[in-house]
């Protein structure tokens, strides 16, 4: 049974399933309960499994990230939602110097069935301090798994697969996203859960990108094909583990490579994926490998400059052709 | 208190009101965007308080600072370009809504992050002590950001090295859809402070008057060199948490009995004794709500004329500072890198 709904109904549904089907599964955040979820995510999930189970909390980050820590060392299921990852600044002692630690400096002795789920990314005009993509920083630790969902069919899956995993799992999930529709099958058979998706085949050069810039770069890509540029696009869907095998076959098969993140350019997430696959692909590659990424700037609060702050679907494609015409100048 | 002191807290109450209300306006029309937190209901505290500073004191707020940065002085065309993201906005449209700042007028910003204005203070507190200057600094913060650690952590060094700092807690009873009994075990925040050894009162933010009175008292103790305040002001927002929210959450009999305790209407009020005539009202600048109008006119103080002049008066300067934001000019990429770098000097880095 397929059906369109939007990415924040997939992500309700999702923690519906699960939390019917175990009750050592919970929710804490702010405004999670009552409210309903500042983007709707846990709506209704209150008045069915009250308090204890969805509960609001203070705005008291580093605490309740913390308590989901402790919680899953005594084998609960706790899904912690901090609202923005803006605010997940303040909880990353909680997030690096404990969910992974803790497993790895008992030498395994404790489970961390602990999910955290937040959105990050530019939105529409919440100036600097609202505006944070900070996947670079969460990638950086390790041990800590992160899924990036872009549609509403991974959004589903990813975060059932997240709260049945033994790990710490981040779900980065993008604020303009929960109102995107797109179709949800729930009975179709769940990839595994760092598996990058090819969303759109081509021969003449390879994006990668993830999150909210995936889908910008399967538009582009449609659009390019109009003018003749075959681009593949691939959605990582995942930022750690990165599924390389997939990165490096799609690679040699175009020769050519262009990133695509929302972050900015200096250390960012596309940083990693170019090394990486530089190494990996170094004698496949017709042309240096591309990054196209957000600004080395906090976000303006100005809308103009905000949009041209970030990629977009025109700028993707100017880059593909720029990257394209590179390799027609070799 | 003199009179013209109150006149002007209710004038600045009165302008609060309609730069708001026109706000959510400019925001519906798409003129203003992102995240809008805006103030009715809460004006008493900003009046109170900020009339009981002097230019010298340093303000440190949050998201919800407009009308804290509109009685400071900064002009209302500026915070209005700033609103709408333009070049001649005090923060130069790079900061938006949330994020006001004029160093001249020692507004040192409006923080989102909640719980950043309290080691802020605690900073420029720092210096002053340091220094021995004869100031203070004023930091506002919610009922919900009493929950946030730094809360604890900035309140113990204050007290502890005896800093020169007004903490004004704005208590509205709600952090966005969350009323404080479901988000504090101790819901008198005043209770708090007490933790810390620094003196504390929970005050009337409804009332201008009690406001004024106590953020004096407690500024005058400061400048004594007696270390930190902490005020409680028990307020009511009459909007959602910002211009997203509807607010639905909140019963609508409570939002109905606190709009009986308006704030402009309980400082009207107290200007009665005074019998203030239709040129004192002009004279304290601006508006007429309804309500203004209605009961002056009741009481035979000011004729539907002179109500008329005042309102138009007002009404004249919020639309200069809509023409003023809709006539400023975007701001530049170049601008935003300048703003990235502006204390970057001539050394040489690499
Ligand atoms: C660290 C952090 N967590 C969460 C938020 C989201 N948020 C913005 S305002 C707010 C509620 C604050 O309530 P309160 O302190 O009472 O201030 P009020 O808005 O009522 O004036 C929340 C949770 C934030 N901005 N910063
Ligand atoms: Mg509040």
């Amino acid at each position: 049974m397929s059906k369109e709904i939007f990415y924040w109904q997939a992500l309700n549904q999702a923690l519906d399933a699960e939390m019917s089907k175990d009750d050592t599964v919970f929710i804490l955040g702010e405004d999670v309960g009552l409210y309903g979820g500042s983007y709707r995510v846990t709506e209704g999930l209150h008045a069915k499994y009250g308090d204890w189970r969805v509960r609001d909390t203070p705005i008291s980050e580093g605490s309740f990230t913390g308590l989901g820590v402790g919680a899953a060392m005594v084998e609960m299921r706790p899904i912690v939602e901090i609202m923005t990852i803006n605010f997940s600044l303040l909880a990353l002692d909680a997030i690096t110097n404990m969910a992974t630690k803790v497993p790895f400096m008992s030498s395994g002795q404790f489970p961390m069935p602990l999910v955290i789920r937040m959105p990050g990314g530019v939105a529409k005009q919440l100036a600097a301090q609202h505006s944070q993509r900070l996947e670079q920083t969460l990638m950086n630790i390790p041990g800590v798994r992160i899924a990036v969902p872009a549609t509403p069919q991974d959004a589903w899956w990813q975060t059932r697969q997240a709260i049945r995993s033994n790990e710490a799992i981040i779900i980065l999930e993008h604020e303009l996203l929960y109102f995107s529709k797109g179709i949800l099958d729930k009975t179709a058979p769940a990839p595994p859960m760092h598996r990058a998706m090819i969303r759109r085949e081509g021969r003449n050069l390879t994006i990668i990108s993830y999150s909210r810039m995936s889908l910008l770069a399967e538009q582009a890509a449609t659009q390019l094909a109009d003018e003749g540029i075959d681009a593949e696009v691939i959605d990582l869907r995942s930022l750690n583990p990165i599924d390389w095998d997939r990165c490096v076959a799609s690679v040699e098969k175009t020769h050519r490579l262009l990133i695509v993140e929302e972050d900015s350019l200096f250390a960012g997430a596309g940083a990693e994926i170019a090394a990486t696959l530089g190494e990996r692909c170094f004698y496949s590659l017709d042309a240096p490998i591309s990054r196209h990424a957000g600004l080395d700037l906090p976000t303006p609060y100005n809308g103009k400059l905000e949009a041209a702050s970030i990629p977009t679907v025109t700028s993707i494609k100017q880059a593909a052709r720029a990257l394209t015409q590179t390799e027609n100048a070799k | 208190m003199d009179r013209s002191r109150l006149l002007a807290m209710l004038h600045d109450m009165l302008l609060a009101r309609k730069f708001e209300e026109r706000a959510a306006e400019e925001y519906t029309k798409g003129n203003i965007a992102g995240f809008l937190h805006l103030y009715p209901g809460e004006e008493a505290v900003a009046a109170g308080v900020m009339h009981a500073s002097e230019p010298g004191d340093y303000i440190v707020s949050t998201y919800r600072e407009h009308v804290h940065a509109l009685i400071r002085g900064i002009e209302p065309k500026r915070i209005m370009a700033e609103l709408f993201g333009r070049k001649d906005g005090c923060s130069g449209g790079m900061g938006g809504s949330m994020h006001l700042f004029d160093r001249a007028r020692r507004f040192m910003g409006g923080y989102a992050i909640v719980g950043e204005t309290y080691p802020v203070s605690l900073g420029i507190a720092y210096a002053i002590a340091m220094r021995e200057l004869p100031e203070a600094v004023i930091c506002f913060f919610g009922d919900g950001a009493v929950n946030q650690g730094t809360f604890h952590e900035s309140l113990n060094m204050a007290a502890l090295w005896r800093l020169p700092i007004l903490f004004v807690c704005e208590n509205n009873h709600y952090q966005i859809g969350t009323e404080i009994h479901r988000h504090s075990a101790v819901a008198e925040v005043y209770k708090r402070a007490c933790g810390y050894r620094i003196p504390s009162r929970r005050v009337d933010g409804m009332d201008v008057l009690a406001v004024h009175q106590a953020a004096t008292a407690a500024l005058e103790q400061i400048r004594a060199g007696t270390g930190p305040q902490f005020l409680e002001m028990e307020t009511y927002r009459f909007r959602g948490h910002s211009m997203a929210d509807p607010g639905n959450y909140r019963p609508s009999v409570e939002v109905k009995a606190h709009q009986q305790d308006d704030p402009l209407l309980v400082a009207i009020e107290e200007t009665l004794p005074y019998y203030p005539s239709s040129e004192e009202i002009q004279a304290a600048g601006h508006d007429v709500i309804k309500q203004l109008s209605d009961h002056m006119n009741n009481e035979g103080h000011l004729d539907q004329a002179g109500f008329d002049s005042v309102a138009k008066q007002i009404d004249d300067i919020i639309e200069d500072a809509v023409q003023f934001a809709l006539n400023s000019p975007d701001p530049t990429m170049q601008d935003a890198w300048d703003a990235l770098y502006c204390n970057r000097g001539e050394e040489v880095l690499i």
